[in-house]
């Protein structure tokens, strides 16, 4: 049973926090600009993922690592042994390494490639030994930190899976670290496929057929395929169409076409209807044009997570209230997803407020980080007393 | 010729000194206090990275800088409230010494920094660095802490134009190459072991700061190696290799105003030195530099420009011309 006087005692004290984290307004920024200088495409993010290793020794915590896939792990004691709480944050970024990575300051912005997803997330493990040693905060727990390697798109969670399979304590509960946004509260994951579609021409070249427009069109037929798959209200469900590659100049047919797409739903078994739907159009269209069309299933996760009134949700919700912070319950195909499929109470949060996700210009906005960051302590220390 | 020894003992690179907490420690055995100073004019864009940067790693984090200053020359963007919301002190060049009057320019700024700021090390950073990190500070810093001899630091960069095997053309920038390696081969080929003698970002201890006159514009890098090595030789200067700098390009045009400018500093000081009247024997050897197996090393073109005398002179043409003798 929770502590409820403890907890009250701890939701006043919280809000406090912000004026003395102002304090390290510069630590933290700067910590934020270096992650973010740090190219971390997935499956390229040892730069990075050494730089917050530096970090965790420069800090002083203990059991710093560098696991087989590439995950940084690093520890804070606490005053029991046999507890453990898991910050989690990844480290990869959707942006190529070719991408200029130089992020601006600006007198309430921070501007960067990646810096919201999620440089800002994951530069907050590297400092928050010094923040909890600057507020004097102590845990009986000990503290987990951990950048994972490999959580998006194709790297499918490798990097946390990893970890969950090969760490030899057990996780009492877990905290994952987000950019953005500041309110956004998830501890259920969606059901998730992701997956892509790719058309290949039969034909050698253009010369074969002078009218050929080239594989494009068989892609289009297949989206507006899609498009038109009925989509429930109940249980929520999803297509997302992210991303559409073919092509390289005006005047020639392209050979291949690309389609990566993502089905989310609360329930596994509308993913897997769905997933039916698009491997029968797939079918028709390879018949209907003669060309060659491949389905790759990329990533899939299984729905599930915390109900709303366990302990970590109700206190999570309660703090957020006293900090004057919004709360967006979202589902998450993240992180937490791995955690939930290993039965670990875990959830996932925001720091500030950003825009331009994903692309070059993405940014963050500076004052909140303050409010988000007393948000993550708190909880820490809420999951501490749940301990 | 001092320059293979001097290059071997007094060019360092960053990495040498990567261990703040150590520096932070010879500072305080040293019983040093060290002021950076940032120039600015209209960098509002590139202002909040640099201060954010240096505050946390150099003053927060290890306390290796004293105070961080900007000094401006009267921006008309936000540099000032910019850095200032960052922690840094900021003045007005023209508030600081007004009984000496105001001239516009970056030396004048870090002339009056001398005055304005209170470390025994004053480094100075230019505020354009796109991709800043602490080794533009502490990469200077050090050496003047831990080599009592040296007294004045200047930075270098990698800016590898020819690459083949393990050997790299090291390279300065377009008006080091064209002006000033030249002009220091003819007349002063020790400093030619300064690899980019123009770069923005030095160390220097306050003691040979407030000896030295500033040229207020281009000529103020120049004028400080002519006038260092005037007074204290080769051995007063450490360079540091800071890796790579990234920053705006500059136009061909703007870059032949600030040779204009050198060369006004170079020949005031040659002519100060009497130099003017009785010239030296001129050198024939140019000196450029190269990197091989992690050491920094000259390369010398000997360039002699031999003359031939008008073909009037010669007699073999006068006699197939017809021409008259005399």
């Amino acid at each position: 049973m929770p502590n409820t006087k403890s907890v009250k005692s701890l939701l006043e004290k919280i809000p406090g926090y912000q004026k003395k984290l102002l304090s390290l307004r510069e630590i933290i920024l700067a910590n934020a600009v270096m992650i973010g200088e740090h190219q971390a495409e997935t499956f390229n993010e040892s730069d990075r993922i050494d730089f917050l290793s530096d970090r965790f020794t420069e800090c002083g915590l203990l059991n710093i690592s560098i696991d087989e896939v590439g995950n940084a792990i690093a520890i804070l004691p606490g005053k029991n042994k046999d507890k453990n709480i898991l910050v989690a944050a990844h480290a990869d970024t959707v942006f190529k390494k070719t991408v200029d990575h130089t992020v601006m300051v600006e007198p309430n912005f921070i501007i960067g490639p990646g810096i919201a997803d999620n440089s800002l997330g994951l530069s907050i493990l590297g400092v928050l030994p010094v923040i909890l040693e600057k507020l004097d905060i102590q845990f009986t727990s000990n503290i987990i930190f951990l950048g994972t390697v490999q959580s998006l798109g194709r790297g499918e969670l490798k990097g946390i899976r990893f970890f969950l399979d090969n760490f030899n304590k057990p996780i009492d509960s877990a905290i994952c670290v987000e950019g953005v946004h500041l309110g956004r509260l998830s501890y259920k994951s969606l059901g998730m496929l992701r997956g892509e579609i790719t058309c290949h021409a039969t034909r050698e070249s253009e010369w074969d057929d002078f009218d050929s427009k080239g594989i494009i069109p068989d892609l289009i037929k297949i989206i507006s395929e899609i498009s038109r798959i009925p989509i429930p209200e109940k249980p929520k469900t999803s297509i997302i169409l992210g991303s559409v590659e073919a092509g390289t100049s005006y005047n020639t047919a392209p050979l291949s076409s690309n389609l990566r797409f993502e089905i989310r739903s609360e329930k596994d078994k509308m993913v897997r209807e769905i997933q039916k739907r698009i491997e029968e159009i797939v079918d028709d269209a390879a018949i209907a044009t003669g060309s060659k069309i491949v389905f790759d299933i990329i990533a899939r996760i299984s729905p599930g997570g915390l109900n709303d009134n366990h302990p970590l949700v109700i206190n999570t919700k309660h703090l957020m209230r006293s900090l004057g912070i919004d709360s967006k319950i979202t589902p998450s195909v993240g992180l937490l997803s791995a955690l939930i499929n290993k039965g670990i109470p875990g959830i996932t949060l925001g720091l500030t407020k950003g825009s331009n996700l994903h692309e070059l210009n993405e940014s963050i906005k500076i004052d909140p980080i303050f409010k988000g960051l007393a948000q993550l302590i708190g909880i820490m220390q809420l999951a501490d007393l749940e301990n | 010729m001092n320059i293979e020894p001097w290059l071997k003992s007094n060019t360092f690179h960053h990495s040498m000194f990567w261990n703040n907490l150590a520096l932070l420690e010879q500072k305080e055995k040293k019983d040093q206090t060290v002021s950076l100073c940032i120039p600015t004019l209209n960098e509002e864009k590139t202002i909040g990275k640099e201060i954010v940067i240096f505050k946390s790693e150099l003053m927060d984090r290890y306390p290796l800088i004293d105070e961080i200053a900007v000094i401006d020359s009267g921006s008309t963007d936000n540099t000032l409230e910019v850095a200032e919301s960052f922690g840094a002190d900021v003045y007005l060049s023209s508030d600081i010494l007004p009984e000496e009057g105001e001239k516009k320019g970056k030396g004048e700024n870090l002339w009056k920094a001398i005055y304005q700021l209170k470390g025994d090390i004053i480094c100075y950073v230019d505020a354009d660095i796109k991709n800043v990190h602490p080794r533009f500070a502490y990469g200077l810093i050090a050496p003047l802490l831990y080599h009592d001899q040296i007294k004045y630091v200047k930075a270098f960069y990698d800016r590898p134009l020819v690459v083949s095997g393990n050997i790299r053309v090291s390279g300065g920038g377009r008006v080091t190459e064209i002006l000033m390696r030249p002009l220091f081969s003819l007349f002063f080929p020790e400093l030619t072991a300064i690899v980019q003698p123009l770069s923005g970002e030095y160390a220097v201890r306050r003691n040979v700061l407030d000896k030295l006159p500033f040229p207020i514009g281009y000529g103020v890098e120049t004028s400080h190696i002519l006038d260092v090595y005037h007074r204290w030789g080769l051995e007063a200067f450490g360079q540091t290799d800071l890796d790579q700098r990234v920053h705006r390009n500059q136009t061909t045009a703007a870059l032949g105003k600030m040779s204009f400018g050198i060369l006004q500093s170079f020949l005031n000081r040659v002519e100060r030195n009497g130099m003017l009247e009785k010239l030296p024997d001129l050198s024939h050897i140019h000196r450029q530099f190269q990197f091989r197996n992690n050491q920094y090393e000259q390369t010398t073109s000997k360039i002699i420009e031999e003359e031939r005398p008008p073909m009037i002179t010669i007699p073999a043409y006068r006699e197939k011309f017809g021409l008259e003798k005399n």
